[in-house]
């Protein structure tokens, strides 16, 4: 499964990174989100995958012992999960805004700020 | 001791003085910045007494001892003869402006750069550290640069400023490449201290690197061919600061680095040689030029070049004698020559042209001025009883014992000389003789200072010449430090009836009759212009605009303005790395067992992934793209629960449902969802996003293979209840061990929110839009 999920992870960021590359801001935005799960899958990749073992201390127990998912890769992605929804609800509005003052969501007619009148 | 740093940094404090004082209460008093010259002309020469007598003054404080650059000062005769030169024509340029840019807006700004540049020059001829040497010579050149760009609204002189600085920081790299070699080899920083290995300057495996940086050093500060060109450039510099600076002092820093270096390389005769071609190759280059020149202070600027050519020559000749020729040439050059671009500085400030064709029959109203510019022309062309005429003497003698072939370089010599002699004639009779021409008009008489000042130059010239003595006990009576060997000659007026007077005699005859002869004109100007594009300025000149072609070409290329040229170049490099990575080290372990191992929840996850990826990336529709977006944010959710991370998968269901809801919301009404790019663009855009996924795969793979290391884990694992009292880690790590990371992550998200709160809000009038 490992190889597999690493394999996924090539895909996401191709994926990611053939939108990133398109001319629509939209186009733009997901391919930003989609190379962002990339980044959260790769993450977790590094730390191993354990298979039903979250990081919890048991009841009666004073510390993680035996054989469980690594804590440190988790707190990192659930960092990473909150500030690209940060980014992107931003983002989202600030297209939004782009399209009503220029009409277009093309990045390649955005290039210059002469046009805007 | 302090003392002598204190006199040393002056110049700099006072530059920060003008400033406090400002540019309207300066111009009321601009004879209070001669005081800084004036006073430390009469500070230098206490020390003359000593100094004749043999003694040499170290002056030392520490500075960053750690590194062995200390404030280390060292006054012996060589270095005395420089700041009495700086100090001296210092105080006579400056009273001179005080007059000659009378009023000028910007005359505050003048003496400051002026008062830098005096200090600076002054630290580079007492510098006994190699480094601090280099720090002043830096100083001088930016100094310079900014006031030949005095004139800075026009452009002709921001170029030569411009082309300046660039030639002499080119000379100031390779003199800190000189200082940091030498050092490193002779493990000192100090100049007095690398004279106890001189081994390493004559014949170490690296002293020809070493020579070949001082040189570029020297060369280019002295404007030696061929980087002589920037000097004529800096005559775009009002005529006090190519009296003072391109003329007299910073020139000669060259010079005095050769001078001062001499005895290091003394035992190492490609030195001399090399000198002696290149100083010979400028001088005749630069005396033949003055014939072609017009402009009086185009013709002084190659003759200060012929000038600089003939020490560099003198220095290649590389006896005792020779060495003393130049000690006193440069006292000659720089008495003369100032007082030549004074006066030139003064007729233009009169008559308003320094064209030499248009000037004649300046002396009924310029009388005085005449009087100093013909004593000035008399001690360039070495008439006696100047100094000038012992400086020739001096040379000529140099000349025929010089090693290796006296007659020719006693030739060259004459040669340049008797140019020297037509051009001190052109610049300081030729506008004074003769019928006064029409066009020039109404000539007022100048203020006092504007005559007086050439003529205490010039009146010395031949005081020092009618007792040279006073040359020879000041300068170059000790001068034997420098180059071991004979004594240096007596310097006399009269040896009596040899060789050497006749030779003198030919030149000044040789002078005249060009004078009388060739008269210069624009055509013959304009005729040797011609040649200008094989000179080195051109050569250059065109070199400078290739480099500016190329750093177009690369912007244009690089930063065209589109994101997804900036993204694309990122890209192909890290495609690039990361390929060239994985053919290197092909290590794909690739077990087919583990598929097997797959159960059916993990297919379908892994299959839904896929889907949702191609439909996101394929889709015509905006919505659908939408969808499969949250799709597949809903599939990681799936791993983040399989694989133990209960949190993740919490968040990440939160996080992808709002993201969509955004999405939906906000985006509905955007104009149609287009395949803007062309086929070919998509494809190269494919090519690039797979080869990238595929190399990025192929390296994770590689690296989950490796054992990572878990010992941050296992701090966590064991610290956290018996540490934080929490038994959910994740929630630990977050909230307690790394809790400032995530206060300052939420000031980031309170910023975005506010960011997308003000961007929905915002209500643009029409002309705001």
């Amino acid at each position: 499964m490992e190889i597999l999920l690493a394999i996924m992870t090539g895909i996401l960021y191709a994926a990611g990174i053939y939108l990133i590359l398109r001319r629509s801001l939209v186009k733009l935005i997901i391919g930003i989100v989609i190379l962002g799960n990339g980044v959260n899958l790769l993450i977790f990749l590094m730390g191993g995958l354990v298979k039903g073992r979250p990081p919890l201390i048991a009841e009666d127990g004073k510390m993680l012992e035996g054989i469980f998912a690594d804590p440190v890769p988790q707190a990192l992605i659930l960092t990473a999960i909150v500030i690209s929804f940060g980014l992107q609800s931003f983002a989202i509005v600030l297209i939004k805004r782009a399209y009503k003052v220029l009409k277009t969501d093309d990045i390649d007619t955005m290039n210059k700020t002469d046009d805007i009148k | 001791m302090t003392v002598f740093l204190i006199v040393i940094l002056s110049s700099f404090v006072f530059s920060l003085l003008l400033f406090g004082i400002g540019q309207k209460t300066f111009q009321r008093m601009t004879w209070f910045a001669a005081l800084l010259p004036i006073s430390l002309f009469i500070y230098f020469s206490s020390f003359a007494r000593s100094i004749m007598d043999g003694e040499v003054f170290n002056f030392f404080t520490s500075w960053v001892p750690s590194l062995g650059i200390n404030l280390d000062f060292r006054l012996d005769n060589l270095a005395l003869l420089f700041t009495l030169l700086i100090t001296g024509v210092g105080s006579i340029v400056f009273l001179y402006t005080t007059q000659y840019l009378k009023g000028h807006p910007k005359l505050m700004r003048f003496y400051v750069f002026l008062s830098i540049f005096m200090g600076a020059m002054l630290g580079l001829v007492t510098s006994n550290n190699i480094i601090t040497l280099f720090i002043f010579w830096e100083l001088t050149s930016i100094s310079s640069f900014f006031l030949i760009s005095f004139n800075n609204t026009e452009s002709p002189s921001r170029k030569s400023a411009i082309i300046a600085l660039t030639i002499t920081g080119l000379g100031g790299l390779a003199l800190l490449a000189f200082a940091v070699l030498a050092a490193q080899i002779t493990g000192t920083l100090s100049i007095s201290e690398m004279l106890q290995s001189p081994e390493v300057f004559a014949n170490h495996q690296y002293s020809v690197i070493l020579m070949v940086f001082i040189f570029l050093a020297a060369f280019t500060k002295s404007a030696q061919f061929p980087f002589h060109f920037w000097l004529p450039g800096a005559m775009k510099a009002p005529t006090p600061v190519s009296t003072y600076l391109h003329s007299a002092t910073m020139v000669k820093a060259g010079i005095y680095l050769l001078l001062r270096f001499t005895p290091h390389f003394q035992n190492n005769s490609y030195f001399f040689t090399t000198l002696l071609i290149v100083g010979a190759i400028t001088m005749l280059y630069a005396a033949f030029q003055t014939l072609f020149k017009t402009d009086l202070k185009g013709i002084l600027a190659y003759s200060t070049i012929g000038a600089l050519g003939i020490m560099v020559f003198l220095i290649g000749i590389g006896t005792t004698s020779s060495i003393t020729a130049a000690i006193v040439f440069i006292v000659v050059h720089a008495l003369y020559k100032a007082s030549l671009f004074l006066v030139t500085g003064t007729i233009d400030h009169q008559a308003g042209t320094r064209d030499v064709t248009q000037l004649g029959g300046l002396r009924k109203v310029l009388m005085p001025l005449a009087i100093a510019g013909f004593i000035a022309a008399l001690s360039s062309g070495g008439f006696p009883p100047t100094i000038g005429f012992i400086g020739k003497d001096l040379i000529y003698e140099a000349t025929l014992n010089g090693g290796l072939n006296p007659t020719l370089l006693t030739t060259m010599a004459v040669l340049t000389n008797i140019l020297m002699v037509f051009a001190g004639l052109l610049v300081g009779v030729k506008p004074f003789s003769g019928k006064k021409p029409e066009a020039l008009g109404e000539i007022k008489k100048p203020h006092f200072l504007l005559w007086f000042m050439p003529m205490i130059l010039a009146a010395l010239s031949l005081l020092f010449g009618l007792f040279p003595a006073m040359v020879e006990a000041l300068f170059t009576k000790n001068i034997t430090p420098l180059l071991t060997g004979e004594a240096s000659p007596h310097l006399a007026i009269w040896h009596g009836f040899n060789l050497i007077i006749l030779l003198s005699a030919i030149t000044i005859l040789g002078g005249i009759a060009i004078y009388f002869f060739w008269k210069p004109s624009h055509k013959k100007e304009s005729g040797m212009l011609k040649f200008d594009a094989f000179a080195p300025k051109s050569l250059a000149l065109k070199f400078a605009d290739l480099f500016q072609r190329i750093s177009y070409f690369l912007t244009r290329t690089f930063q065209n303005g589109y994101l997804r040229r900036y993204v694309l170049i990122i890209l192909v490099l890290l495609t690039l790395v990361f390929g060239i990575h994985v053919f290197i080290n092909p290590r794909i372990f690739l077990e087919l067992k583990e598929i097997k191992a797959l159960n059916w929840n993990e297919i379908v996850i892994l299959a839904m992934m896929l889907v949702s990826i191609i439909f996101t990336v394929f889709t015509k529709s905006r919505l659908s793209a939408i969808a499969g977006m949250g799709v597949l944010g809903y599939t990681m959710c799936l791993i983040f629960v399989f694989y133990g991370a209960p949190d993740l998968a919490m968040t990440q269901f939160s996080i992808d449902t709002l993201t969509v809801i955004l999405f939906v919301l906000v985006l509905y009404r955007l104009p149609k969802y287009l395949k803007l790019s062309n086929r070919t663009n998509r494809l190269r855009d494919g090519i690039i996003a797979t080869s990238f996924g595929t190399f990025l795969a192929l390296t994770i793979i590689e690296i989950m293979n490796e054992n990572p290391i878990k010992s941050t884990t296992q701090y966590y694992a064991e610290n956290a209840y018996t540490l934080a009292k929490g038994k959910n880690v994740v929630n630990v790590i977050l909230v307690d061990f790394r809790g400032f990371d995530t206060m300052i992550e939420i000031v980031v998200l309170s910023i975005a929110a506010i960011g997308v709160f003000a961007l929905l809000k915002l209500h643009l009038k029409k002309h705001e839009k």
